[in-house]
């Protein structure tokens, strides 16, 4: 037990390991690769972001949220259209971004205070549906000036401004990799405080927690504000790689059920797993579809496979949840 | 003091508590009675998990059930479960911690170190502070939701069935440290147990519930003699026959 305990990774250690990844990253990766991989590598950070936040939720506060897909398209939308509307530093519409991405959060996860397990699930996933009508109402920007600037031309339709130290892809890839290191890190940093203590209690007993005196509806409500403005966040930096238009396609119903079945698959536990979704949703997807015969195969097996996963996962879990009864 | 006052409690069709009046003094009461007589479900009403029909309970002059449920702890209220709660992927300390920084009034992180400090020192959990709770036996989980119930300044114990599976010589442990409780943080304590052991150990007075009705109440050597009472454990439970026997 005492030996197993010592090869256990300390905190300071796994700090050490994402800071050395981050670094392989952004150095080795543009070393290494063609510039197509080296976009498949950006997808991965924003999708670690992205699938961490779901984690977040499900596996650190029990919320199975199939509406992060809403933040996410929010924030990609607040970005592009502020990065052509003003003159605002890139970092600054990030932030922006994931604050009004944080407050749709906290929208999203009202309903969330009445209900649980799979009931939340639909409730989110339905949320997330009107958010994409929505955007699609609105013609979710493509690429004309000013808040609203809607171009029928694709090719009139100019890319989004990127931070002008981070112009090039390389360099806006490296960008995204710091974004998501700095985001990872504050998120590690919360689940070791009050915050995250108050997380582990709701996740285990709501009951209990209460008992504590942790104000649940008010934690719970946290957990769906830093999620959401982390999906923010990536959202925006999602902008920032589409050369032309951005269309609604990573904001679908169809994406938010991808996304929750490729962080469940990754593991909700551990940021690492938010990591690790990131890497199977993108580059291993890639990897089939570049090297494999049929990648339309691959793409709606992986999706069956990750359904699947998702599914056991639920089903685990809802059985966990009716062993515990108030009255005990 | 707690004045409970015409406390009914009906789930459906099921009336768990039934005008039940009663007056806890100071101390350790001793809250008996047969399985589903209402014990749990009046710790739930304690705790704001379960909304009476209709009564009052008044403790320190308060009114109980106006509080919110999370409120309700850091006025006071502590409990452990019946079914043991301790969170698994939290340390010993983080556990503690946890209800100390939910219920203490102010303070900075030294009180904080020093609070759970002492809670873990009291129930005799210092050395495994930093062991994570999933790693842990039964006892020391039991033990670790005793310190998270006397952290900070409880006002009112709520002991749910502490000493459910315990092995004779940690239910000793168990014993002494219920009965310390009050000299420490001058808190009442309310426990509920099948053990009449424990109960006569460590409580002077006790209540008996009797399908939602309370039964009888006083000194405790006088309840359990009590014919009603022992007419309710007839045939029920054999360990308080043996205890008056
Ligand atoms: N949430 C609930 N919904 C429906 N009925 C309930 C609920 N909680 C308790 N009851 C019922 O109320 C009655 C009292 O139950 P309670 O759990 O309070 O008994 P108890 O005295 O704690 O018993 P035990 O010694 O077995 O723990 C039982 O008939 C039980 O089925
Ligand atoms: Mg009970």
């Amino acid at each position: 037990m005492a030996g197993l305990k010592a090869l256990l990774p300390r905190r300071e250690f796994q700090v050490g390991a994402a800071a050395a990844i981050a670094l392989a990253a952004m150095f080795l990766v543009p070393a290494l690769f063609t510039g197509f991989w080296v976009a498949r590598f950006s997808q991965t950070a924003i999708f670690a972001i992205l699938a961490s936040s779901v984690g977040l939720l499900y596996g650190r506060v029990g919320l199975v949220s199939l509406g992060q897909v809403a933040p996410y398209g929010i924030g990609a939308w607040v970005t592009l259209r502020l990065a052509f509307a003003t003159s605002l530093p890139f970092p600054i519409l990030l932030i922006i971004a994931g604050l009004v991405a944080a407050a749709i959060g906290v929208m999203i996860g009202l309903p969330a205070l009445r209900v649980s397990g799979l009931y939340l699930a639909l409730v989110t996933l339905m949320l997330a549906a009107s958010v994409e009508i929505v955007l699609s109402q609105i013609k979710f920007p493509n690429g004309g000036g000013g808040f609203s600037g809607v171009v029928t031309q694709l090719s009139d339709i100019a890319p989004m401004r990127r931070p002008g130290f981070a112009s090039s892809d390389v360099a806006y890839y490296r960008f995204i990799v710091v974004a998501a290191f700095i985001i990872m890190m504050a998120v590690a940093f919360v689940l070791t405080r009050k915050p995250g203590r108050a997380w582990a209690s709701i996740r285990q007993s709501e009951v209990s927690a209460l008992a504590a005196g942790i104000d649940v509806t008010r934690y719970k409500l946290y957990a769906f504000a830093i999620a959401a403005f982390m999906a923010g966040v990536a959202g925006g930096l999602f902008a920032g790689t589409i050369p032309k238009g951005l269309s609604l396609d990573p904001f679908t119903r169809q994406a938010a059920i991808f996304l929750i079945a490729a962080a469940v698959m990754g593991g909700i536990r551990s940021l690492w797993g938010g990591l690790f979704a990131g890497v199977l949703a993108t580059l291993f997807l890639a990897f089939l579809t570049q090297n494999v015969w049929g990648h339309q195969l691959w793409t709606d097996f992986s999706l069956s496979l990750f359904g699947f996963g998702l599914l056991m996962n639920l089903v685990q879990n809802t059985k966990a949840d009716e062993k515990k009864g108030i009255a005990s | 003091m707690i004045d409970v006052d015409g406390l009914t409690v009906r789930f459906g069709g099921v009336v768990s508590l039934s005008d039940v009046t009663v007056t806890f003094p100071e101390g350790i009461c001793g809250l008996i009675g047969p399985n589903g007589a209402g014990k749990t479900t009046f710790f739930n009403v304690l705790s704001g998990f379960v909304t009476p029909a209709s009564g009052s309970i008044r403790a320190d002059g308060v009114e109980l059930l106006t509080l919110p449920d999370f409120k309700r702890a850091r006025w006071g209220v502590r409990r452990t479960f019946q079914t043991e709660q301790a969170i698994e992927s939290l340390s010993v300390f983080d556990n503690v911690a946890t209800v100390y920084e939910h219920t203490a009034k102010s303070g900075g992180s030294a009180a904080r170190q020093t609070a759970v400090s002492e809670a873990l020192d009291f129930v005799g959990l210092a050395d495994v502070a930093n062991d994570l709770v999933r790693t842990l036996p039964a006892k020391e989980r039991r033990f670790i939701e005793m310190a998270r119930a006397v952290v900070g300044q409880p006002r009112l114990v709520l002991l749910d069935e502490p000493g459910a599976g315990l092995p004779d010589e940690e239910t000793a442990q168990l014993s002494a440290i219920i009965r310390a409780i009050p000299e420490r943080t001058g808190a009442t304590v309310i426990l509920v147990d099948h053990d009449m052991e424990l109960v006569q150990a460590c409580c002077e007075w006790s209540a008996v519930l009797d399908f939602g009705r309370l039964l009888a109440s006083g000194p405790t050597t006088e309840v359990l003699a009590d014919e009603k009472v022992l007419a309710a454990y007839l045939g029920g439970d054999e360990a308080l026959e043996d205890t008056l026997s």
